[in-house]
């Protein structure tokens, strides 16, 4: 019986990855754990081991072809005594000895290869004030923006040094500190131990001494071992001091759920920190925001937590090619402008709001989109002016709705924007549960664009 | 290299540095060492004072008892070392030579306190003199005077961190996380174990598996040393030995000083958790500095006379500082709103 091989998935959120390499070659007999292949994910090499014992019989996806997608059948593996050659079917057929029977090669005829994904398509952010007109754009992913806006800070300063797990040597758990061991050796690209709580309080220590760290949490799930440090040492010192002890400290890694986690690894922060005087709140969506506001973070004299997350990583955007390129942090964006209902979000909620945004153009309404960007201090001013002009707001994230940072653009529209609205205002949060694990549930568990939708459509009573 | 590295095993006994192997102090080092630890006791006996009038609000944490502790360690000090500490503070913002009315008028709740009167008695710090506080968190300190370190390591400069936290916190885990990475780097921070027996109303006894806390980094291969810490020669001279190893590049080291706070933990605690008799012997067989003067006088190094000008000394600083922080006005309402962030 033949077995297909297939594009595994070598992370929670891998969807494609690379045949960087064949370690085999068909015909070559194989037994359970030799590394058959290489493959290049947006983080890692990874290797792929030979469950089965039998020959390689056929590729299907040769070296070096890209965006593989995960189930992909990548090759072929025939059990001991089968034709490896009928297995192998195709170019010359006629030349291989029909010597025994194959029912093997059933399983190569029915799948025929997936045809590679195409390049994930940039998404085009309209113009921000922060771009100047004409500015040549190039298309990256977030997880490249945020690697390139630590190492331009850290060429720029040389008391900016990144503390964390993993960040070194490792090249980081997802790769955000990738090559800068390399350049900035590891006095400033520091690998911590496993230990939160003592590596925070060291960071800000170090801070609070005029360095200015990046801490960077694997996920800020584990950050809640060291929140005593972030808000009672790095938030309120400024204050307790009487203005004389400020805390130039970035703390930043992926925040929210990722896929499959479950719940101890799917937990958005963006509330929890947003409540805290002391402490800046930073959680872009794009590529372009995530470089421009982290060089800003990394400026700050202030503590600024600064929210990544793990899907948006590998997604592509247009930066502007810059030498400089930051953006203040407490201004919002009109990522989509509209003029028959704000939908207001931030992070990786924005891909809720923008794609409801276009499904509701077709049905013929008209949507203004608005990326908040930065949490605290937050940017209410471009908030209430597009409510204003809408009449109608709809708040989106994926974190939970008690006290959640929607409940706070609801209650900062009551308060400035009352008179303006002609709908009560919608939100559309994560369920009110702990992350469950199963594929089902955890979709219900997460805002869709459905109810993004659906909500738009309420208010306008639609 | 230290020329003399010190023990790297940890002492077995567990008994104090014996003070009969310690230099001698010059008599202007007595002299000093008896001012100074003078004026750490009239400044807390007037904040004592003060609570009680209502003047200082909130928690207030006396240092009557450890004057030696902090004393003895400045001494061993010199410009760029950095100070961090627990709540119980005020005394060592005094060694570091912050101005006594700025720190009264702090724990008054006062505009020109330290921290404009916004910290309070556990939260002041001083760039200038190299305090950073001032930490109400037990054990927070830790790893922020390991960050210190960090800074000086990563500086290149030879400033040591003087970490200081009390018997209570020394059995936190980030204590541990910050041991394991201070040895790990070699950081340059002396974890001064200010162990006055009492965690609050528990006692070492009851709290901690292993009450030699000066053994408390072997795990992590860090020495550490118990030193008499009601005897400020003891300690100079544990912490001279400590620095030594620290500037040297050789990592942290730990000095367990056993000392004796005389007061309850805050002001609101009525110590029944301890006899008045245990207390009344530290007082009168192991009081730091009433040694001092008995050797100042013992010594015929200073006179009745002498002594007695240094306390009207020291008492007038300490009136003049409770009055500028009675008189002082409160902040401006204004000043709610400021420093909460670095503008701009």
């Amino acid at each position: 019986m033949a077995t297909n091989i297939l594009m595994p998935a070598l992370s929670p959120t891998m969807e494609e990855g690379k045949l960087a390499k064949w370690l085999k070659k068909e015909g070559d007999p194989v037994k359970s754990g030799d590394v058959l292949a290489e493959i290049e994910t947006d983080k890692a090499t990874m290797e792929v081991e030979a469950v089965d014992e039998g020959i390689l019989a056929k590729i299907i996806i040769p070296d070096g072809t890209e965006h593989v997608a995960v189930n992909t059948p990548i090759a072929v593996i025939a059990s001991d005594g089968e034709d490896v050659s009928a297995a192998a079917a195709a170019p010359a057929p006629a030349a291989a000895p029909a010597a025994e029977a194959a029912p093997a090669a059933q399983t190569i005829t029915e799948s025929s290869p997936t045809a590679p994904a195409t390049t994930p398509a940039a998404v085009a952010a309209p113009a921000a004030p922060e771009i100047p007109a004409g500015t040549v754009m190039e298309t990256i992913t977030v997880r490249e923006a945020l690697n390139a806006a630590m190492a331009e800070e850290m060429r720029r300063d040389a008391d900016v040094f990144i503390i964390g797990e993993e960040v070194a040597e490792y090249q980081g758990a997802y790769k955000i500190t990738q090559n800068l061991l390399q350049e900035f050796g590891p006095k400033r690209v520091v690998d911590a131990p496993i230990t939160e709580h003592g590596f925070t309080g060291l960071a800000v220590g170090a801070a609070l001494a005029g360095l200015k760290p990046i801490v960077e949490f694997m996920t800020f799930n584990f950050a809640m071992q060291a929140i005593d440090q972030i808000i009672n040492s790095a938030a309120k010192t400024l204050y307790m001091s009487g203005g004389q002890m400020g805390c130039p400290i970035v703390f930043r890694g992926p925040n929210g759920a990722a896929a499959r986690v479950a719940a101890q690894h799917s937990q958005d922060y963006a509330a929890w920190y947003s409540q805290i005087p002391g402490l800046k709140v930073v959680m872009p969506y794009s590529a372009a925001d995530a470089k421009g506001l982290l060089k800003s973070a990394i400026r700050d004299p202030n503590p600024v937590i600064f929210l990544e997350n793990e899907i948006l990583y590998g997604h592509h955007f247009e930066v502007p090619k810059l030498d400089d390129f930051t953006i203040p942090i407490g201004k919002a964006r009109v990522a989509r402008p509209g003029k028959d209902v704000t939908i207001v979000s931030f992070g990786i909620g924005m891909t809720y709001a923008l794609k409801a945004a276009e499904e509701l153009a077709k049905e013929g309404l008209d949507a203004e989109v608005i990326d908040l960007r930065t949490i605290r201090p937050m940017d209410t001013a471009t908030l209430v002016a597009s409510v204003q002009k809408t009449g109608r707001c709809v708040a989106v994230e994926e974190g939970w709705p008690q006290s959640g940072v929607t409940a706070e653009i609801m209650a900062q529209i009551m308060t400035h924007a009352f008179d303006y609205l002609d709908a009560p205002v919608i939100r559309v949060t994560g369920k009110d549960v702990p992350m469950p694990y199963a594929a089902n549930l955890e979709k219900l568990a997460l805002p869709n664009v459905g109810e993004v939708i659906q909500a738009a459509k309420a208010v306008c009573y639609r | 290299m230290a020329a003399a590295p010190p023990t790297k095993s940890v002492k077995p006994t567990g008994k104090p540095r014996s003070t009969s192997n310690n230099p001698e102090f010059t008599p202007e080092e007595e002299r000093s060492a008896y001012r100074t630890m003078l004026l750490l006791r009239r400044f807390e006996e007037k904040a004592g004072q003060m609570y009680g009038m209502g003047l200082i609000g909130g928690f207030c944490h006396l240092y009557i008892g450890q004057e030696a502790v902090v004393t003895g360690i400045m001494m061993a000090a010199k410009e760029g070392d950095q100070t961090i500490t627990s709540y119980r503070d005020h005394a060592h913002m005094l060694a570091c030579g912050l101005d006594p009315k700025a720190v009264m008028a702090e724990l008054t709740g006062r505009r020109h306190g330290l921290s404009k009167g916004k910290g309070g008695s556990m939260h002041m710090f001083s760039r200038e003199k190299h305090f950073y506080g001032g930490h109400g968190i037990v054990g927070a300190q830790v790893p922020l005077g390991t960050g210190l370190a960090f800074a000086n390591h990563y500086r290149g400069n030879d400033n040591v961190s003087f970490t200081y936290f009390g018997d209570g916190a020394a059995n936190q885990g980030q204590v541990y996380e910050s041991f394991n990475m201070a040895e790990l780097w070699k950081l340059p921070v002396v974890y001064v174990i200010e162990n006055n027996r009492y965690a609050m109303g528990t006692s070492v006894v009851r709290s901690s598996a292993l009450t030699d806390f000066s053994k408390r980094g072997q795990s992590f291969n860090i020495p550490g040393e118990q030193v008499d810490g009601m005897d400020v020669r003891a300690v100079r001279a544990a912490t001279e030995h400590a620095v030594e190893w620290c500037r040297g590049g050789n990592g942290p080291m730990i000095l367990e000083m056993q000392t004796y706070r005389y007061r309850g933990h805050s002001m609101s605690d009525p110590a029944k958790y301890r006899s008045k008799e245990e207390v009344q012997k530290m007082r009168e067989e192991h009081d730091p500095i009433e040694q001092v003067k008995a050797r100042l006088l013992g010594g015929n190094i200073a006179t009745e006379d002498e002594l007695k000008a240094i306390d009207a000394e020291v008492r007038a600083i300490v009136a003049e500082a409770a009055d500028f922080a009675t008189q002082d006005p409160e902040p401006d309402p204004a000043d709610l709103w400021t420093d909460v962030v670095i503008e701009g």
